[in-house]
C-alpha cells in the first residue's frame, strides 16, 4: 500500500511537472501580449515605455526563465502579480476559490442524486417503457449544454414568476434562501447534466451484477426487492459508479467555467474566462494548474476509496 | 465437351447465403435500435440542411436589418430575428454548416492523429508505450474544454484555430481505445503468422492490425462527434470560438441573447434547441453503433 502509495504520487507529481510546461508554452504561443491589450483601448504606445512595461511585469526575460521563476514561486506559494489587477494573484483567487467549491459541491450532489436512482430504476425495469424514458432523458442532459439549460432555467422563472434571481452575489449570512436558490439552480443545471453519465454506469454496473449466482440466491431465499438491489446489488455495482463520480467532479470544472459566467456567480471558473481573454498569464497559468492539481488528487483520491469499498481490491 | 455443371441451388438456399443487402441492414437496425435509428435520422436531416442551407434559407443569415430587430417568430421571419434584425432561422440553417464541419473535422483530425498514436504505441510496447501514455495523461488530466479554451485564446479566433483547439484534446481518448483493441488484436496468431514469414512491421501495424480497428474507430469518432459540437458551442458562447460573420449556434446565445432574453426568449430557445438536438442525435447514434460494432464497449 506504501509503495503503491508513493508510486502514485511519483507518476502524479511527473504529470503535473508535464502539464506545467504545456500550460506555460501554450501561453506563450498567445498572439498579442498584456500590454498590446493594456493600451489597445489607450492607442499608441512609444517602445521605450513599452520596454519599461515589459520589464516590470517580468515579461522581458527569455522563456525558460519566466517558467523557472513561475515554478519556484509555485512551490513557495507565491503564484505571481496579476498583470491586470497590479495586485498578488493568490489575493485575487481565493476569495473566487469558496464559491467553486460550493457550486462543485453542490452539482454533485445533484448528479448523484439524481444518476444513480435513475440508473437503479432502469436497470431493475430493464427495457420497459420505463426504462427508455429515463434513458432519453439521461441522454437529454448529456447533449444540451449546461449554459442553455442555466439560460433556459433562468428565462422561465422570469417568464412564469416574474422572478429574475439575483445579478449580483449574495452571501449565505446576508440572505440564506436568496443564496441557496442562486447557488442551487446552477448547481441543477450542471448537476443534470453530469448526473447522465453516472446514470448510464449505475445501470450497466447494475445490470452485470444482477445476473451473479447470489443475487438468485437473495432471490431465493425471498427477500424483499428493496434489500435484494439496494443492499445486495448496488454494493458491489458501486465501484464503477465512484470511479465515474470522481472523473466527473474533474469535468464538472468544464461545466462550471460556462455555468458561472449565466449566473454571473464570481467563482474561479468564471474569472479564468475573463483572464484568458485579458492574457492575464499569472491567473490564467495558475487557475489552469490549480484544476490539474484538482484533477489529479481526485483521481488518486477515487483509487484509495476502492480499498474501502471493496476489501478484495489489494495495492501491489 | 460438356461445360461444368452449374448447381442450381435453392431459393431458400440462396437467400440465406446471400449477404444481406443494404436496405435489410439498416431494417435490421432500425428494429433493433429505434433509439439509434432516430438518432440517424437527426443526424441525416442536420447533414441535408447543412449541405443544402443555401437553398433552405429565406434570408441573407448576416444581412442586418435596422428596422426589424427583435421580431416575434412571423410569417415573414419563421423564428423571429435578433438584436440586428438578422433572421433566426437563416442563421440557424447555416449555423449547422458551421457546427457540423467544426465537430466533424475535430473529431476526425482527433481520432487520426490519436488512433495512428495508440496504433503505435500499442504495437510498439515497451518504454515507447509507456512514455507515450505518460505524455497523454498530461494532455487528458485537462477538463477537455479547459484544455480547448486555453488553445483557441493562444491561437487566435479563426475556423481553423477551433479546429485544432478541439481536436487537441480528443487526441489522448482516441489513442487510448485504440491501443487496447490495438493489445488485444497484436496477440492474434495471424499477426504472429506474418510476423514468422518476415513482414515488416510498418506493414503489420498499418495493413493487418489497422483495419481490425475500424469498429471502435467508427464508435470513437461517433461518439466523440457530440462532444466536440459541445465544445465548438461553448467555446463560440465565450467569445473563443468560431468569429464574426459565421452565424454559430453558440455565439447566437451569447451576450446578445442573454441581453435581450426578456424581450425575445426564441433568441434562446431555437439556438439551443438545435444545438442540443445534433448532440443528441449523436450521442443516440453512437450509443448504438457501438452496441452493435463493439459489444465489448457496451455500457462503457
Amino acid at each position: 500500500m506504501k509503495t503503491y502509495l508513493a508510486q502514485r504520487l511519483g507518476i502524479a507529481v511527473l504529470t503535473l511537472v508535464g502539464m506545467s510546461i504545456v500550460i506555460f508554452a501554450l501561453l506563450r504561443f498567445a498572439p498579442g501580449d498584456i500590454v498590446d491589450i493594456l493600451f489597445s483601448t489607450g492607442g499608441y504606445v512609444n517602445a521605450e515605455e513599452r520596454k519599461a512595461i515589459m520589464k516590470e511585469l517580468g515579461i522581458d526575460k527569455p522563456l525558460v526563465t519566466q517558467y523557472l521563476e513561475w515554478i519556484r514561486n509555485l512551490l513557495t506559494g507565491d503564484l505571481g502579480k496579476s498583470y491586470r489587477y497590479d495586485q498578488p494573484a493568490w489575493d485575487v483567487i481565493r476569495p473566487l476559490i469558496p464559491v467553486t467549491l460550493e457550486l462543485a459541491a453542490l452539482s454533485i450532489m445533484v448528479a448523484v442524486l439524481l444518476g444513480v436512482p435513475t440508473g437503479v430504476i432502469s436497470a431493475v425495469r430493464q427495457d420497459t417503457t420505463l426504462d427508455y424514458v429515463l434513458r432519453v432523458f439521461s441522454l437529454a442532459g448529456l447533449s444540451m449544454p449546461a449554459f442553455w439549460l442555466g439560460m433556459v432555467i433562468i428565462l422561465g422563472l422570469v417568464t412564469w414568476l416574474q422572478w429574475i434571481p439575483p445579478v449580483t452575489y449574495v452571501g449565505p449570512r446576508e440572505n440564506f434562501w436568496l443564496h441557496a436558490v442562486q447557488f442551487g439552480l446552477p448547481a441543477l443545471a450542471v448537476g443534470y447534466r453530469s448526473s447522465a453519465l453516472i446514470m448510464r454506469i449505475t445501470r450497466s454496473a447494475l445490470l452485470e451484477v444482477m445476473r451473479e449466482d447470489y443475487i438468485r440466491t437473495a432471490w431465493a431465499k425471498g427477500q424483499s426487492e428493496g434489500i435484494v438491489i439496494w443492499r445486495h446489488a448496488l454494493k458491489n455495482a458501486i465501484l464503477p459508479v465512484v470511479t465515474v463520480i470522481g472523473i466527473e467532479f474533474a469535468f464538472l470544472i468544464g461545466g462550471l467555467v460556462v455555468t458561472e459566467n449565466v449566473f454571473n456567480l464570481p467563482g474561479v471558473a468564471r474569472f479564468l474566462v475573463q483572464a484568458i481573454l485579458w492574457r492575464d498569464y499569472p491567473i490564467v497559468q495558475n487557475i489552469v494548474m490549480f484544476i490539474a492539481v484538482v484533477v489529479i488528487l481526485s483521481n488518486l483520491f477515487v483509487d484509495m476509496l476502492y480499498g474501502f469499498l471493496d476489501p478484495r481490491v489489494r495495492y501491489g | 465437351m460438356a461445360s461444368p455443371a452449374t448447381v442450381e441451388l435453392p431459393a431458400a438456399t440462396r437467400a440465406l447465403i446471400a449477404r444481406p443487402g443494404v436496405l435489410t441492414v439498416l431494417g435490421r437496425f432500425i428494429r433493433k435500435k429505434p433509439l439509434g435509428a432516430a438518432g440517424g435520422f437527426i443526424m441525416l436531416a442536420i447533414t441535408v440542411t447543412a449541405i443544402f442551407a443555401n437553398l433552405a434559407e429565406t434570408h441573407d443569415p448576416i444581412a442586418t436589418d435596422a428596422a426589424g430587430t427583435l421580431g416575434a417568430p412571423s410569417a415573414e421571419h419563421w423564428l423571429g430575428s435578433d438584436h440586428l434584425g438578422r433572421d433566426v432561422y437563416s442563421r440557424i440553417v447555416h449555423g449547422a454548416r458551421i457546427s457540423l464541419i467544426v465537430g466533424l473535422a475535430s473529431s476526425v483530425l482527433g481520432s487520426f492523429f490519436g488512433g495512428i498514436i495508440g496504433l503505435l504505441s500499442g504495437y510498439i510496447g515497451g518504454k515507447t508505450d509507456l512514455i507515450t501514455q505518460r505524455v497523454l495523461d498530461i494532455l487528458q488530466g485537462l477538463p477537455l474544454l479547459v484544455l480547448a479554451m486555453v488553445m483557441s485564446a493562444a491561437l487566435g479566433a479563426s475556423i481553423h484555430n477551433v479546429v485544432i483547439a478541439i481536436s487537441v484534446p480528443i487526441i489522448p481518448r482516441a489513442a487510448r481505445v485504440i491501443r487496447s483493441s490495438v493489445l488485444s488484436i497484436r496477440e492474434m496468431q495471424y499477426v504472429e503468422a506474418a510476423r514468422a514469414v518476415g513482414v515488416r512491421h510498418l506493414r503489420i501495424a498499418f495493413r493487418h492490425i489497422l483495419p481490425n480497428t475500424v469498429g471502435p474507430f467508427i464508435v470513437l469518432m461517433t461518439a466523440q462527434l457530440g462532444s466536440a459540437i459541445l465544445v465548438e458551442a461553448t467555446l463560440s458562447f465565450l467569445g473563443l470560438g468560431v468569429p464574426e460573420p459565421y452565424p454559430s449556434w453558440g455565439r447566437m446565445l451569447s451576450v446578445s441573447a442573454a441581453e435581450y432574453a426578456q424581450k425575445a426568449p426564441h433568441l434562446v430557445i431555437f439556438p439551443g434547441v438545435a444545438i442540443s438536438l445534433a448532440v443528441f442525435g449523436s450521442n443516440l447514434l453512437g450509443d448504438a453503433l457501438r452496441d452493435t460494432l463493439d459489444p465489448r464497449l457496451r455500457g462503457a
